[in-house]
C-alpha cells in the first residue's frame, strides 16, 4: 500500500462542526483520536466487544471503533470532552469522582456517556435499568457497584445541579 | 507514632481522590493518547506455532515496503531479560526457538500502522515445528525436546519444618485432597503501549502503561547496553493493571530499539488478541493439601503439594512457585509444615503474577479442604478456622512475621451479617451459603534484587506559597496510590489535599518506589512519605517554635497554620512557616525511605513470604444453583477486611469491590485455556467476564487493627480480599446441591457432570508421580520447638 488517498469528511462533534481530510478506511475511533485529538474516547479491542470505545451518536450508545465518519455526517457525535459545558462538570462526572467510580479510569469515559443516554430518556431509572444499560461496557477494577450507585447518585441530583 | 483517629483530619476520610477529575473528563493521558511529532508506528510478528526451531528469517520484502523505517530481529536485541535476575531467560524478539503462539520473533516501524501490519506479512519465517508441551502431565512425561535446556523443569522446592510424617501418623484425623485451579489472564481494559523517543543527544525516554517502571528502566540499560542515567523511563497511568503490567515485555525494548534506530518517536500498542499472549498472569496450579487434626479440630500438620504450569519463560515464577506454599501458616496456626512445588515449562504464554499473586490457588486448595474437615469432624466451617487462628506478634512455624490480625472480627462480620450460621442449614432448594477466609502480604519484605537499600522513597519541596511539590516513583494503576501518598503528606503538614502536586513515576524526577505490586505501594510508598513529610514538618515547627517562643514539641500543623497545641490562636500560616524556614537557610525540602525489617527465615527460599505486615479477609458467598443448567449466580456477598488502618475508606472498599468481582470471574467462568497449542479464546467476546448483570449485593466491612508498623497502621487491600471469594463459591454450591466441583473455574457443565456422577465431584483424582528433591529440613523458631 502507498500513502493511502483521503476523503473530505464534515463531522459535529461535541457541538462544534470540523472538516477533515481523513483516510476513508479510518473508523470514527481512530478519526476522534488521532485526527481530532479527543483522546478521552478509548480503546479496548477494536472489535465492538468491549464498549470502551463508546461515544454518543444522537444521544445513543454507538461503538465508535465499528463506526465509519462517512455514514455519520450530519449526525451528532458527543464524547466525553463534551459532557462538561462552560468548565462545569456533568452531574454524572461529579457523581462518579465523589464516590470513587473511576478507579483506572479507563473505560469510565464510555461509562459515563452510556448513562449520560439512559439518564436522558429514564431521568430515575431503577437498578436493573442501570444494571442492564451499562452491561454492555467493560470494567475491571470496580466490579461496577460504585457505578451504579454514582448513577443512582447522580439522577437524585437531577435538577439541583445545572445541565 | 500512633495518633489517635479523632486528631485526624484527611487520612480516614472517604475524600475526592486528586486524579479523579482528570479522570471523569477524559484528560488522563494513558500511553495510547501519547502523539509526538513525527511519531511513527511499530508492530511485532509473532509466532503461529506453540513450539518451533527458527530456521531463517528474511526481512528483505519488508524491508522494501513502501513507507517502512525499520525492521528488527533477533539479531538485533539479542541480549537476554527477565523480571527476576534467576531468570534472565526471554529475548526480545526471539532468535532460534518460539516457546508459545505470541513469542515475538521480528518487528517493523512504519509511517502508520496499517503499513506496518502489511509489512509484517512480508517477513518470512521458515521454521521447524517441534511437539508442543501443553500440560504438566506432558511436561513430567518428557517426551520431545524440553523447551529451555535439558528438562522442562523449571524450579523445585522442597521444605520441610518439623517432622510432618510422625504428626500425620499421630494425628486423630488426617485428609487428603486434590484440587485444580485452571489459568485466568488479568484483562486490563487498557491494551499494553509504549512509546519511545531519542533526543538529539541520544537520551532515550519511554513513556509505558507499567507497575514497574524500575524494572523496564534496568532491562532498558541491560538489552540495550546503555548507562542507566541516559535513560528515562515514565510510567503512564495504567488502565488496570491486576499484576499485568508488572513484568518487562518485549514491546517496551522493541519500541526504544526502533526509536533508536530510526531516530524517530515509536509508539507501540499491543492488540487485545497479544495483550492474551502478554500475559504473565494466573498460573494453572495442580495441587494435594494433606492435614492432620486433633480430635478438637485443631491442625497437628499440613503437607502440601503444587505443581505450576508456568508457560513459556521464567517471568515472577520462582516466586510464584514459593507463593504456592508461602501463606497457609500465616492463615492457620499450623505446627509442623511440609512444602513441596515444581514449576514446569509448557508451550504457553508465561505465566506470572495475576491479582494474589500465586496465593489464590493453594488458598482455593485449602479453604474447600477445611470445610471438607469440618463436615468429617462434625465441627462448623467457622468454628474450625477459629480453632486455628494464628496469634498476633508471632512467628509462623516457617519463619514468616506475624503483626497485627483481624481474622476473628472479619470472621464476625460476615458470620453475623449474613446470618450464615443458621441459614446455612435451611437455604431453599438450589441455594447455599459458603465461608472461607484468607491472608495477604502488605509487600513483599524482600526485593527483586536483594540489596541493602530502601524500597521506596518520597521527595518533597516546599513552595513560599505553601504548595507541595511530593515526588515518588510510585504509579497510580487505578488503586489510588496517588491519593495514598498526597493523604500522608497532606495529614502531616495539616494542608489540603489540593495542595500536593504530585510527579510521579518517572525515573528522571523521582525517588525510587519499586513498583506497585506485591501491595506494597500503601504500606512502603505510604511510610517513606510519612516519614519526609515529618521531616520537613519538624522544620517548621523549628523555626515557627522560634518565632512563637515556645517549645517545637508544643506546635501542630492543622488547616494549613502551624499552632500551639493548647493556645490555638497562638500560631502563623502554614506558608508564613515555609517563609521562615527558608530565609532561614534555604529551599525546604525533604526525603524519606522505607526499607522493611529483615525478617527472612534462616532457610533457601525464605525470602518469598515474608512481609512488614499481613491482611486478613473472610467472605460468605451466596449462590443460587440452577440444577437443570448447572448455572451458577451469586446474588449476595459479605466480605471483611482487615485494612489496618483506611486511609481512604471510599478507596479501599472500591478495592475490596473490584476483589471480590474479579475472584467472582475467576471462579465462575474466566480461564485461560488452550487447545491444539492456540489460546481457545483470546478475544473480550469469547473470554468470559463478568458483566454490570452479574453483579451481586455486596457487604464490606472493613475492621482497623492499626498495624504498628503500617503508616497511621494501614495495610493492603488491592489483594487480599479476592482470596477468600472464590472458594467460598465452591463451598456455597456444596452446600446449595451437595457436589464438591475441586476445580476452578466452576462453570455450568462441571456442575451437571458432578451432580449426575456418583462420586457427586469433579476434580483431579490426584497429582502425578513426581520426583521431588530431598526435603531440606529447616530450623524452626523457638516458639515451635517440639510441638
Amino acid at each position: 500500500m502507498s500513502i493511502p488517498d483521503r476523503v473530505a469528511v464534515r463531522l459535529r462533534v461535541n457541538g462544534e462542526e470540523a472538516a477533515l481530510m481523513v483516510p476513508p478506511y479510518k473508523t470514527l475511533l481512530e478519526v476522534l483520536r488521532e485526527d481530532m485529538g479527543l483522546t478521552g474516547t478509548k480503546h479496548g479491542c477494536e472489535l465492538g466487544e468491549c464498549s470502551t470505545c463508546g461515544v454518543l451518536v444522537d444521544g445513543k450508545p454507538f461503538l465508535s471503533c465499528l463506526s465509519m465518519p462517512l455514514d455519520l455526517e450530519g449526525r451528532e457525535i458527543l464524547t466525553v470532552e463534551g459532557m462538561s459545558a462552560d468548565g462545569r462538570s456533568h452531574p454524572l462526572q461529579i457523581a462518579f469522582a465523589e464516590l470513587g467510580a473511576a478507579q483506572c479510569g479507563y473505560c469510565t469515559p464510555a461509562m459515563l456517556l452510556t448513562a449520560k443516554a439512559l439518564l436522558d430518556r429514564d431521568p430515575h431509572p431503577s437498578r436493573d435499568a442501570i444494571m442492564e444499560a451499562l452491561a454492555g461496557v467493560l470494567c475491571r477494577c470496580t466490579g461496577y457497584l460504585k457505578i451504579f450507585e454514582a448513577v443512582e447518585l447522580a439522577a437524585s441530583r437531577a435538577g439541583t445541579l445545572a445541565r | 507514632m500512633r495518633q489517635p483517629a479523632d486528631e485526624l483530619s484527611i487520612v480516614g476520610k472517604s475524600l475526592i481522590k486528586p486524579d479523579a477529575f482528570s479522570k471523569v473528563s477524559g484528560q488522563t493521558k494513558f500511553a495510547d493518547d501519547l502523539a509526538l511529532p513525527r511519531m511513527i508506528y511499530g508492530r511485532i510478528l509473532r509466532s503461529p506455532h506453540p513450539h518451533a526451531r527458527i530456521l531463517r528469517v528474511d526481512t528483505s520484502r519488508a524491508r522494501a515496503h513502501p513507507g517502512v523505517l525499520a525492521v528488527l530481529t533477533g539479531d538485533d536485541l539479542p541480549i537476554k531479560f527477565g523480571i527476576l535476575p534467576v531468570s534472565q531467560d526471554e529475548e526480545a524478539l526471539a532468535k532460534e526457538k518460539v516457546r508459545y503462539v505470541g513469542d515475538p520473533i521480528a518487528a517493523v516501524a512504519a509511517t502508520d500502522e496499517w503499513i506496518a501490519d502489511e509489512a509484517l506479512d512480508l517477513i518470512d519465517v521458515q521454521f521447524q515445528e517441534l511437539p508442543p508441551v501443553m500440560s504438566i502431565e506432558q511436561a513430567i512425561a518428557g517426551a520431545g525436546e524440553p523447551i529451555h535446556g535439558t528438562s522442562n523443569v523449571h524450579k523445585t522446592v522442597a521444605l520441610e519444618f518439623g517432622d510432618t510424617d510422625e504428626a500425620l501418623r499421630a494425628a486423630a484425623h488426617v485428609r487428603e485432597d486434590a484440587v485444580f485451579f485452571e489459568g485466568s489472564t488479568h484483562l486490563p481494559m487498557e491494551q499494553h503501549a509504549a512509546v519511545a523517543q531519542v533526543a538529539a543527544d541520544g537520551k532515550l525516554t519511554l513513556w509505558t502503561s507499567s507497575q514497574t517502571p524500575h524494572y523496564v528502566h534496568r532491562a532498558l540499560g541491560k538489552v540495550l547496553e546503555m548507562p542507566m542515567s541516559r535513560i528515562r523511563v515514565i510510567a503512564t497511568p495504567n488502565g488496570g493493571g491486576f499484576g499485568g503490567k508488572s513484568d518487562i515485555f518485549a514491546h517496551e525494548l522493541v519500541a526504544a530499539k526502533l526509536a533508536l534506530v530510526t531516530g524517530r518517536p515509536v509508539k507501540i500498542t499491543l492488540t487485545r488478541e497479544e495483550v492474551f499472549y502478554a500475559h504473565r498472569g494466573r498460573h494453572p496450579v495442580l495441587m494435594k493439601v494433606k492435614t492432620g487434626f486433633r480430635k478438637d479440630g485443631r491442625i497437628t500438620a499440613m503437607q502440601f503439594q503444587s505443581f505450576l504450569d508456568g508457560g513459556g519463560y521464567g517471568s515472577y515464577g520462582v516466586a510464584s512457585t514459593y507463593y504456592t506454599g508461602a501463606l497457609q501458616a500465616t492463615t492457620y496456626a499450623i505446627p509442623r509444615y511440609r512444602f513441596e512445588a515444581v514449576r514446569f515449562f509448557t508451550n504457553k504464554p508465561p505465566c506470572g503474577p495475576k491479582r494474589g499473586h500465586g496465593t489464590p490457588q493453594p488458598r482455593f486448595a485449602l479453604e474447600t479442604h477445611l470445610d471438607k474437615v469440618a463436615e468429617e469432624l462434625g465441627i462448623d466451617p467457622v468454628e474450625l478456622r477459629r480453632r486455628n487462628l494464628p496469634k498476633p506478634d508471632s512467628r509462623t512455624v516457617n519463619w514468616l512475621r506475624i503483626t497485627s490480625i483481624g481474622l476473628e472480627e472479619c470472621i464476625n462480620k460476615v458470620v453475623e451479617g449474613s446470618g450464615f450460621l443458621k441459614r446455612r442449614t435451611s437455604m431453599p432448594a438450589g441455594r447455599g451459603l459458603g465461608f472461607a477466609v484468607s491472608c495477604y502480604l502488605s509487600g513483599a519484605g524482600t526485593a527483586i534484587y536483594w540489596n541493602e537499600m530502601p524500597h521506596s522513597e518520597v521527595q518533597l519541596k516546599l513552595d513560599r506559597n505553601g504548595g507541595v511539590s511530593l515526588l515518588c516513583g510510585a504509579i497510580d494503576i487505578g488503586q489510588g496510590s496517588d491519593h495514598i501518598l498526597a493523604a500522608i503528606v497532606a495529614e502531616v503538614l495539616g494542608v489540603s489535599l489540593e495542595d500536593i502536586q504530585l510527579t510521579t513515576a518517572d525515573t528522571d524526577l523521582t525517588p525510587i518506589d519499586l513498583g506497585s505490586y506485591s501491595s506494597r505501594v500503601t504500606f512502603m510508598a505510604g511510610n517513606a512519605a510519612k516519614a519526609a513529610a515529618e521531616k520537613v514538618r519538624d522544620r517548621l515547627f523549628e523555626v515557627a517554635a522560634k518565632a512563637l517562643q515556645c517549645d517545637p514539641d508544643e506546635l501542630i500543623a492543622r488547616d494549613h497554620r502551624v499552632v500551639r497545641r493548647n493556645r490555638p490562636a497562638d500560631g502563623m500560616d502554614f506558608a508564613q512557616a515555609v517563609q521562615l524556614a527558608e530565609a532561614q537557610d534555604g529551599l525546604v525540602t525533604g526525603t524519606g525511605s522505607y526499607t522493611p525489617p529483615k525478617l527472612a527465615g534462616p532457610y533457601k527460599g525464605s525470602g518469598v513470604g515474608p512481609s512488614p505486615a499481613y491482611s486478613y479477609s473472610a467472605a460468605v458467598v451466596e449462590v443460587d444453583c440452577d440444577s437443570r443448567t448447572g448455572e451458577v449466580r451469586v446474588p449476595e456477598v459479605w466480605i471483611a477486611h482487615d485494612i489496618g488502618r483506611a486511609i481512604n475508606p471510599m478507596l479501599v472498599i472500591g478495592q475490596v469491590e473490584g476483589s471480590v468481582y474479579m475472584a467472582l470471574g475467576e471462579a465462575l467462568m474466566e480461564e485461560q485455556s488452550f487447545r491444539l497449542g492456540l489460546h481457545k479464546f483470546p478475544s473480550l467476546l469469547e473470554y468470559k467476564s463478568p458483566t454490570a448483570l452479574e453483579t451481586p449485593i455486596m457487604h464490606t466491612y472493613l475492621v482497623e487493627t492499626i498495624d504498628r508498623e503500617g503508616p497511621f497502621g494501614a495495610k493492603e487491600a488491592g489483594q487480599g480480599p479476592l482470596l477468600p471469594v472464590i472458594p467460598a463459591v465452591a463451598n456455597a454450591i456444596y452446600n446449595a446441591l451437595g457436589v464438591r466441583i475441586d476445580e476452578v473455574p466452576i462453570t455450568p457443565d462441571k456442575v451437571l457432570k458432578a451432580m449426575n456422577d456418583r462420586s457427586k465431584r469433579v476434580g483431579p483424582k490426584s497429582v502425578p508421580a513426581f520426583d521431588f528433591p530431598p526435603l531440606i529440613n529447616a530450623d524452626v523458631p523457638d516458639e515451635w520447638k517440639g510441638k
